[in-house]
């Protein structure tokens, strides 16, 4: 069963190229969903075992600020370079030099942003996952605007006290 | 290239050279991904056994570029014990696998594998796992059938068959016993199949 000569070098699933625009924008969702949930339980598993000798958080912007220094640190071997919030549930995390990216090459006119942005929803997941283990439902959205660097946006679901 | 020697050689490359990861992040991740195939596959585990596998396999294919320029093991194994020491650990009468063997697990997990069990002909031998940092916090479905089906770590097959490939080796790996099953010891049964002969493309000369 083993026989390696008649397979190829891509991965399962990366076989034939979608025809329409819609099909397209259907497999693109489709990657999104299984990279950002096989994430999500990522997230999960990190946070249920490294802030469990940690003291309780006090609110959503301690549980971010763990996400940003201790997670960042765990995953990314560095911090988060910028945290701004709206103060209203938003949050938003600027790393300039996001590791998954930093060693991409990009072809002058090669779409490399374009091409890169698949890498930053696994991340996304990690980050719902972990706000999830700490109690904060959230959505997570990435773009990069500029190879290496990633923009985390977290929407937090407000909660009704 | 003595066994010490491939020790040290490991030891070295994997403090100075190598970029780390997390290692719960890699195992989560590992263990996330096969729990979507377990999904995915609905509990067919000799498919989700074949997965692993090949996911390993293309790994392999180009893992072995950044074991080469990591390794500068720039002398080609001169038989197939010498590459087993290089996966899993140099001892000089049975080198070049070996050897690939043990830099290769050293540098890229940390971790040393036995070699043993070699058949007389020189063509088979076992790595025995004594850790497996892929097996930490493990759950199996509690189907009944994963515990005898599933070869969970079976990516290691499909890395070791892919990485020799593309240096002329051709190999059949896979799990004999598994922890995680109840067995004793964790191993793997390699057998080399032929070596690939250098072909030039046809009409590039």
């Amino acid at each position: 069963n083993n026989n390696g000569s008649g397979e190829t070098t891509t991965g399962a699933g990366a076989s034939v190229g979608p025809h329409t625009k819609l099909e397209e924008d259907e497999e693109r969702d489709a990657v999104f969903f299984r990279l950002d949930g096989l994430g999500y339980r990522v997230g999960l598993g990190l946070v249920e075992r490294f802030s469990r000798d940690r003291p309780r958080f006090n609110d959503t912007l301690d549980a971010i600020k763990f996400v940003c220094k201790d997670l960042w640190m765990l995953v990314f071997k560095k911090q988060v370079d910028n945290l701004k919030t709206n103060h209203r549930g938003v949050y938003v995390l600027t790393d300039n030099v996001f590791r998954p990216l930093s060693r991409m090459s990009a072809d002058p006119g090669g779409h490399a942003v374009v091409r890169a942005q698949p890498f930053l929803w696994f991340p996304c997941g990690i980050i719902r996952g972990a706000l999830a283990a700490m109690g904060i439902a959230a959505t997570v959205q990435a773009e990069t605007n500029e190879l290496p660097g990633a923009v985390f946006q977290i929407k937090t679901v407000p909660v009704k006290q | 290239m003595s066994a010490n020697k491939a020790a040290r050689v490991g030891e070295e490359i994997w403090k100075g050279r190598i970029d780390k990861v997390n290692a719960e992040l890699v195992t989560l991740t590992y263990g996330t991904i096969v729990a979507q195939l377990c999904k995915d596959f609905e509990g067919d585990y000799v498919e989700v056994n074949k997965q692993l596998d090949r996911m390993g396999y293309n790994i392999g294919l180009r893992l072995i570029e950044d074991y080469l320029a990591k390794s500068n093991t720039m002398r080609r194994c001169s038989n197939f014990r010498e590459t087993a020491d290089m996966i899993a650990k140099a001892s000089l009468h049975d080198k070049q696998s070996r050897f690939h063997a043990y830099v290769g697990f050293k540098i890229f997990l940390n971790i040393t594998p036995t070699v043993t069990n070699w058949t007389s002909d020189s063509k088979q031998f076992s790595l025995v796992f004594e850790e497996n940092p892929l097996a930490d916090f493990v759950e199996l479905p509690d189907d009944g059938r994963a515990q005898d089906e599933l070869w969970y770590s079976n990516i290691f097959c499909g890395v070791l068959r892919g990485a020799l490939e593309m240096v002329q080796m051709q190999v059949e790996a896979h799990f004999i016993s598994d922890v995680l099953r109840g067995n004793d010891t964790t191993e793997m049964r390699i057998s080399l199949i032929r070596y690939i002969d250098d072909e030039l493309p046809p009409e590039d000369d």
